[in-house]
């Protein structure tokens, strides 16, 4: 298991460094404030057991219904800000709107700049505002898409592209009702970063490598990459693509078509 | 970042619970597989519950340790976020424990 933690120095540095203050074994923490003023009697502990996100997944189920009972299957993109995924949805659209019925749920903390890019090419676009759901600015969560799923005329639609939030880390933790997570990753952001956002790579089904055209003229060692997106999400499908050139969105459509009922 | 609107699903589950009674402490169960950073989760719910009832309430963070059981029979406790078993290095492998994300229990003051 070397190479597991060759190159792995800082995400190693950061737990020991958690381990100093973090009370990682099991017990409750005792740094918390001083509860040594609390009578023991007169206090009664009461089990929960409860999701922290169950309020969340109850609406993400109901999503999951409201798709089920029109055809609709829902993808849910995720990537940092910048990867490409208004690109590459463009790019989906105008592969795919001869062939299926398209929809579109935009989320965006500020701004129609993206929906407005994608409106004219044949889908049903609803943009969301971030900051109805949770209180987060900095995810989608299944209320927010539940919200959003009203302004669209969901039994016209096969395939709704919901374009997460740019964001590595919040939206991987918010089951929004959809079928399956595809990540949109652009090379010019490194080999490491499975490593550094592993629940997003991990919860992927599919990662889309794009930019791929930038290849020829970076340092970006493809190989090294896909290993360690391999060690941290051994399943995900792999598609190689450029949203500027077109190079891989037949492959990335065809995945997409994939996910339809036969 | 996303540990305000966390914070806030774990208050809504604890005023739910406790029906109006004063709630002392209480625990949440964090899986080490989840990306919430404690200090940022603790910091949140200073925030959110100041001058509101559950100002004097403590948020206990029982972070859970990431265990896998790989085929082959080994355990491994990770200390990095990568599924693979610590001893053979196979990626068949069975998640045990990482992945908790509850509100475990909750203290409140009974009525005398």
């Amino acid at each position: 298991m070397g190479r597991v933690h060759i190159s792995l120095d800082g995400t190693v540095h950061d737990h020991a460094h958690h381990g100093d203050h973090d009370h990682s074994e099991g017990t409750p923490q005792h740094d918390v404030g001083d509860h040594s003023g609390y009578p023991a009697t007169g206090v009664a502990r009461i089990s929960v057991l409860q999701s922290i996100l169950s309020e969340n997944d109850r609406v993400a189920a109901g999503n999951r219904t409201a798709f089920a009972a029109n055809g609709v299957v829902a993808i849910n993109v995720m990537s940092s800000p910048g990867a490409g995924k208004t690109s590459l949805l463009k790019r989906t659209l105008v592969e795919l709107r001869s062939k299926l019925r398209l929809g579109v749920l935009e989320g965006d903390i500020a701004t129609s700049l993206d929906a407005d890019q994608l409106a004219g090419l044949g889908a049903a676009i609803s943009l969301v505002n971030t900051s109805a759901g949770f209180g987060g600015e900095c995810h989608l969560d299944a209320v927010m898409v539940h919200a959003g799923l009203g302004r669209l005329p969901l039994d016209e639609i096969d395939l709704l592209l919901i374009e997460n939030v740019g964001n590595l880390v919040c939206p991987a933790e918010f089951d929004v009702g959809e079928h399956a997570r595809a990540m949109v990753y652009a090379i010019t952001e490194g080999e490491e970063k499975p490593f550094k956002y592993p629940v997003m790579f991990r919860a992927a089904d599919v990662v889309v490598v794009n930019k791929i055209d930038l290849l020829p003229h970076l340092d970006f060692d493809l190989d090294l990459f896909l290993s360690n997106l391999h060690a941290v999400n051994p399943k995900a499908t792999v598609i190689t693509a450029s949203a500027r050139t077109g190079q891989g969105i037949s492959e990335w459509c065809t995945w997409l078509r994939r996910q339809l009922p036969a | 970042m996303h540990e305000l609107a966390i914070c806030q699903a774990i208050i809504d589950h604890v005023e739910a619970r406790a029906e109006g009674r004063a709630v002392q402490r209480v625990e949440v169960r964090i899986g080490h597989f989840r990306q919430v950073v404690p200090d940022s989760l603790q910091f949140s719910w200073t925030v959110l519950t100041d001058g509101t009832d559950l100002s004097d309430c403590h948020l206990l963070i029982n972070y859970v340790p990431a265990v896998i059981r790989c085929a082959c029979g080994a355990e491994s406790v990770l200390d990095v976020p990568i599924p693979a078993c610590m001893t053979c290095g196979g990626v068949d492998v069975e998640f045990l424990s990482g992945n908790e994300f509850d509100v475990a229990w909750i203290e409140v003051a009974e009525a005398s």
